[in-house]
């Protein structure tokens, strides 16, 4: 019994250090956006005298000057703007990419392996070499200063991770109910919006909850396009807060703003978190 | 008449795949196909967007441009007989991004199976702690925490509050000091771990247990087991984690961006290909350099993720995992 209860123990002492040190770790880890949240409720002055997480004094001053926006456009504005532009992106995406991946996933077409191999060589395409064209285009179809440059593609299925995503989810599910429901009369497109698009609903929440994140995140594409403060995304517009030669005037409104921005992000990732899980192994998503 | 029932043959057997297809072939070919096109094309030409009306074909100035420095040009006359100025700064905006991509990625793989490991035990709460790692990540890339990061490694930071608190003295500001300004966006990328963690999380897993069981018998040590059983079994992971991350640090825009104001930092300590590529394109309206700019990092990456999986075959192994 001797050596056995040794090793028990030995195993439970090595456990418990092993959950002190993720745990020390973790803290380090998320230091830097705790200490963001807590600074952003210090007076303006204070926010960099105290490296600490127990603000000495409490104010929401920040939250007041940083949410006067830019330009006379408020942080009311940018977040329903941010909010307007990531539901079109992801209806995009949804429809889209769900229905190339049907027919790469569960169709049998000739061309097939070809137009897939295409579709994933898009996957590794760095989007440089097409964004000075896609700019051009946009400008003369006179879309520059509006959310259509950032929507539209979504429509037309150019996030290939997502329609791999979805191919590789529709290859798994069982052939059987598809056959039933073609025996009882179902067509193509019957089979695709009563059979696979249920089944598919993980995947697609997945699809929606990335292309939002990305959408929200992104600052490159909201860089070019949304080129006056009426439509400015929240990300452009925090960018304001940052002067041109790397200045910041008002820092205790640009964490209030930030604290705030990254909220959305936030509540999808705890409140979806078993999609995320999925959507990162099954397609290594970037970041 | 053969031909007519061909296509309707064809039509008959393909077209409601082909109409499923309909939005992603018309995004790749008006958004993808026709735009790598057009760019090559805009590669060789002066096209600037204030005057598209005065674009001129200017053979392979642009990529003079880029890498005269190299060998001591810094100005030449292009076939349309305009005298072109060197790029001064292409050159070092791609020693900044190699520095970046080459110092980051690996740190950041070898952090993110560290971790992994860490967690890949019979502990209770692991998906708490894994959403605790995947913060960073979750949040990382978005304006507010580069933001953030220009704050935190100020002269007067957190950072620096904290490295002073105990005991250290005459601290630089990390983000105005060219010798540490990109280390401080390498820190911020491999704080953003999450991912490839979670990938290497899952790979940790299909690994079987009975494997260590067998090596431990036969006295093989933890550092043996790592370097015999785990690596060469997750070595398909490594190679997918790699390619993935090198893809996309080669491409990294915002943070940059942001904490460099909009400019390349002081110095052009942080200004990477991206964001040089941006500031002709956008900023000196030079949309022909910016293309030719974006072919070559094209290349770049094609080259690297060529050699990637070239050599891949040296120390991936598919064997038996299952």
């Amino acid at each position: 019994m001797g050596p056995v209860n040794n090793m028990k123990t030995r195993t439970a002492v090595r456990l418990t250090l092993t959950h002190l040190f993720i745990i020390a770790l973790g803290l380090l880890m998320v230091y830097p956006i705790l200490w963001m949240i807590v600074s952003s409720f210090k007076p303006n002055n204070m926010i960099f005298s105290d490296p600490g997480l127990i603000p000495k004094a409490v104010t929401i001053v920040n939250y007041i000057t940083g949410w006067k926006g830019y330009a006379g456009v408020s942080f009311g504005k940018f977040f329903a703007n941010s909010l307007l532009m990531c539901t079109g992106a992801v209806i995009g995406n949804l429809i889209a990419c769900t229905m190339a991946a049907y027919a790469f996933g569960r169709l049998k077409f000739a061309g097939k392996k070809f137009w897939f191999a295409v579709m994933m060589a898009t996957l590794m395409l760095p989007g440089h070499v097409t964004i000075v064209p896609r700019y051009i285009l946009f400008n003369t179809f006179g879309w520059v200063g509006s959310y259509l440059p950032i929507i539209v593609p979504k429509f037309l299925a150019t996030d290939a991770f997502f329609v791999f995503l979805l191919v590789q989810f529709m290859r798994s599910l069982p052939k059987e109910l598809e056959e039933a429901a073609i025996i009882d009369g179902c067509g193509t497109v019957g089979v695709f919006l009563r059979i696979i698009v249920p089944l598919a609903t993980p995947a697609l929440v997945t699809t929606a909850l990335f292309t939002f994140l990305w959408t929200w995140d992104d600052f490159f594409n909201h860089l070019l396009y949304l080129t006056n403060p009426q439509i400015f995304s929240v990300s452009r517009a925090l960018r304001t807060f940052v002067g041109d030669a790397g200045a910041v005037s008002n820092w205790g409104g640009a964490l209030a703003m930030s604290v705030l921005s990254m909220i959305p992000p936030f509540i999808l990732f705890f409140s979806l978190q078993k999609y995320f899980v999925k959507g990162i192994t099954t397609t290594g998503i970037k970041g | 008449m053969s031909k007519i029932s061909g296509v309707r043959k064809f039509v008959r057997l393909n077209g409601a795949a082909y109409m499923f297809l309909a939005p992603w072939l018309l995004g790749f070919f008006v958004l993808t196909v026709y735009p790598m096109v057009y760019s090559l094309w805009l590669g060789f030409t002066n096209y600037d967007f204030t005057q598209p009306d005065s674009t001129q074909w200017i053979g392979f100035a642009n990529y003079l441009k880029m890498f005269g420095p190299m060998f001591g040009l810094s100005e030449f006359t292009a076939s349309t007989g305009e005298v072109i100025r060197a790029d001064p700064y292409y050159l070092k905006s791609l020693s900044v991004t190699f520095t970046y991509v080459f110092v980051s990625v690996p740190l950041k793989l070898i952090f993110a199976l560290a971790v992994a490991m860490l967690m890949n035990q019979k502990l209770r709460g692991v998906s708490f702690y894994r959403a605790v790692y995947y913060i960073p990540t979750l949040l990382g890339g978005s304006v507010a925490i580069a933001v953030l990061w220009r704050k935190l490694f100020e002269k007067e930071g957190l950072v620096n509050a904290v490295l002073g608190a105990i005991g250290f003295t005459d601290l630089p500001g990390w983000i105005t000091n060219p010798k540490y300004a990109l280390g401080t966006l390498i820190l911020l990328t491999v704080w953003q771990f999450g991912s490839s963690m979670i990938i290497f999380l899952a790979g940790l897993k299909q690994i079987p247990e009975e494997y260590y069981e067998a090596a431990s018998v036969d006295g093989a040590s933890k550092a043996r087991q790592f370097f015999a059983i785990t690596i060469p079994l997750l070595s398909p992971v490594i190679l997918f984690n790699l390619v993935i991350q090198l893809i996309s640090a080669f491409q990294a825009f915002t943070q940059a961006y942001i904490i460099g104001g909009g400019k390349g930092g002081v110095l052009n300590s942080t200004l990477f290909y991206s964001l040089h590529l941006y500031l002709q394109g956008w900023t000196y309206h030079e949309m022909g350099y910016a293309s030719a700019m974006a072919w070559v990092l094209l290349l770049i990456i094609g080259v690297f993720t060529v050699i990637v999986f070239r050599t891949s075959d040296l120390w991936v192994s598919y064997g038996t995992g299952e």
